[in-house]
């Protein structure tokens, strides 16, 4: 065995024991974490079959953003565990159907020699780019799918943030263009106020 | 003598060498990250008029050494209530991407441990990295004020990162190249001039305060506002475990500066054609980022939240995204000489 099936497989069994934790681990926080660390596990598989950019992309969207929002939800949350687990017997043979279907999925996919392409897998030189390549193919061969899945991505964007937009009444907010622009004017009277006597001649 | 040792070592050769060179790294950076402590006492003492650390050696020098050994020594306690386990990894998880991020920082032509095609990529996702350190710290301490500052601070790293990332798009797009060494090849030729701070002015603006913020340095600190939480998301921490969150805050500010020099200051290369290229110039050019950063601390009042996520959200994120129209239309065009 090579040094780059032995991190394969370091990497493989971290995945299943962080994926298996994600589901089993008591505490929410814990299974956010453990989701963090398959994905970890994921990239680092990835860059074993020279693909950086996908992997380092993982880390930075999933890892950096997506899961940082999600720990932020889930941290907030009063999550009462029992209750969750309550039906968990009731949804087991729902759930058992699922898994193995997309087992059997897995295996049609992965054990065909014509789907799965593991022979036609080319080693690259040093200089080759993946993200040139991929950035390539993006723009020119598949451009239209690009395209319409990046503004179906912007709708639910759009859709997203208009579901948070309601009128409120009564409700104070600043505006930081009229602050800037305030003259002294607007703010400031001077009033001539007459002159006093003097300490001197109070003394006296 | 290098190859003899080769020779000797087998097949143990490589990482060994790569350990040696990431020691070579590492070690400058912790000793710059405990001076730029004194120099931050020092520069804030003389720009208050004060003297700043004086009595621990000379004019102070040793004073980051006696502040290191005091947090060594000190007890490290665990509250009662927290979380053991990701209390203890929390600060493990603030320093380590701070220090990963250094590994494909070019310091010269050569000098650079894995010369990747992805580096820029590789930057942000490690940079994205560093707030699980502070959100974790604010859970795992069970204690409110921690958990107000972590999700402040989460808030804030996730809103600048995006401002940050589209500057960084306008530099890749100026050279081609998300190599941080191709990056700065690509600003070579007429010396200051070709330096893409002067196309980019306002990206490298953005950069440099997003920089300050995604650091949770003044005046964007406001995951320690100790006026209002206490000291944050580390309230509760206290010995080495403190010491990291401080460490992983500098190593990350010098990492700012360092890429803030590469990416927009030409990093090794000289400001003027008749001079030679050199480290001492990225070293020169990254102090000045990081006198910024002193500097910002000592003269600017902290921000108030909702202006906070303003300036991210209204003013950076717009700027930069018409920025990078900018570019692109720009880069059509004969006008652009980068």
């Amino acid at each position: 065995m090579n040094v780059e099936s032995l991190v394969f497989y370091v990497f493989a069994a971290l995945m299943i024991f962080a994926g298996l934790r994600v589901i089993t681990a008591r505490n929410p926080v814990h299974s956010a974490m453990f989701l963090v660390l398959a994905f970890c596990s994921a990239s680092g598989i990835w860059m074993l079959l020279e693909a950086e950019f996908l992997s380092i992309t993982l880390v930075l969207v999933y890892v950096g953003a997506v899961m940082v929002l999600f720990l932020f939800v889930v941290m907030m949350l009063d999550i009462n565990l029992d209750q969750l687990r309550e039906g968990f017997w009731r949804w087991f043979p729902f759930g058992a159907a699922l898994a193995l279907v997309m087992v059997g999925e897995m295996v049609y996919v992965l054990g065909n020699r014509k789907t799965a392409a593991t022979e036609g897998l080319v080693r690259h030189a040093a200089d080759y780019s993946n993200i040139k390549e991929l950035g390539r193919l993006i723009y020119t061969d598949y451009v239209y799918p690009f395209e319409i899945a990046a503004v179906v991505l912007l709708v639910a964007m759009v859709a997203a943030i208009a579901l948070t937009l309601r009128r409120r009444i009564g409700v104070k907010s600043q505006n930081p263009g009229k602050q800037v622009l305030v003259k002294k004017a607007d703010r400031l009277r001077i009033v001539p106020v007459a002159a006093e006597k003097s300490g001197s001649d109070r003394a006296a | 003598m290098i190859e003899t040792l080769q020779n000797l070592l087998g097949v143990a050769w490589t990482p060994l060498w790569t350990l040696v060179k990431i020691v070579l790294i590492v070690a400058p950076l912790m000793v710059g990250v405990a001076y730029l402590t004194y120099v931050e006492r020092k520069v804030i003492g003389y720009m208050q008029v004060r003297i700043g650390p004086n009595r621990v050696g000379y004019y102070g020098l040793l004073q980051p050494l006696a502040d290191g050994m005091k947090l060594f020594f000190k007890e490290i306690i665990i509250p009662a209530g927290s979380n053991k386990f990701l209390f203890v990894l929390a600060p493990v998880l603030c320093l380590m991407p701070a220090l990963a991020a250094w590994a494909v920082v070019p310091f010269n032509a050569e000098l650079v441990l894995a010369n990747v095609n992805a580096g820029l990529l590789y930057i942000l996702a490690m940079t994205s990295l560093g707030v699980y350190g502070v959100i974790l710290a604010g859970w795992a301490s069970n204690s409110k004020y921690a958990f107000l500052g972590s999700l402040r601070s989460a808030a804030q790293i996730v809103s600048y990162e995006i401002a940050m990332g589209f500057a960084l798009v306008c530099v890749l797009m100026a050279s081609g190249s998300l190599n941080l060494g191709d990056i700065v090849n690509g600003q070579k030729g007429a010396g200051l001039l070709s330096w893409y701070i002067i196309p980019l002015f306002p990206m490298f603006l953005v950069y440099l305060i997003s920089g300050v913020a995604e650091t949770n340095r003044a005046p964007f600190d406001l995951a320690e506002g100790e006026s209002e939480i206490v000291a944050g998301f580390h309230v509760e921490y206290s010995g080495m475990a403190f010491a990291l969150f401080f460490l992983g805050e500098y190593a990350n500010m010098i990492l700012i500066a360092f890429l803030t020099a590469i990416m927009f200051m030409g990093g090794w290369l000289s400001p003027v054609t008749f001079l030679p290229d050199s480290i001492v110039w990225l070293l020169a050019k990254a102090s000045f980022v990081l006198f910024l950063f002193l500097w910002f601390r000592a003269t600017f009042p902290r921000y108030r939240y909702d202006q906070l996520m303003r300036l991210g959200w209204k003013v950076f994120i717009p700027i930069s995204l018409i920025w990078v129209v900018v570019v692109g239309l720009w880069m059509q065009t004969p006008l652009w000489l980068w």
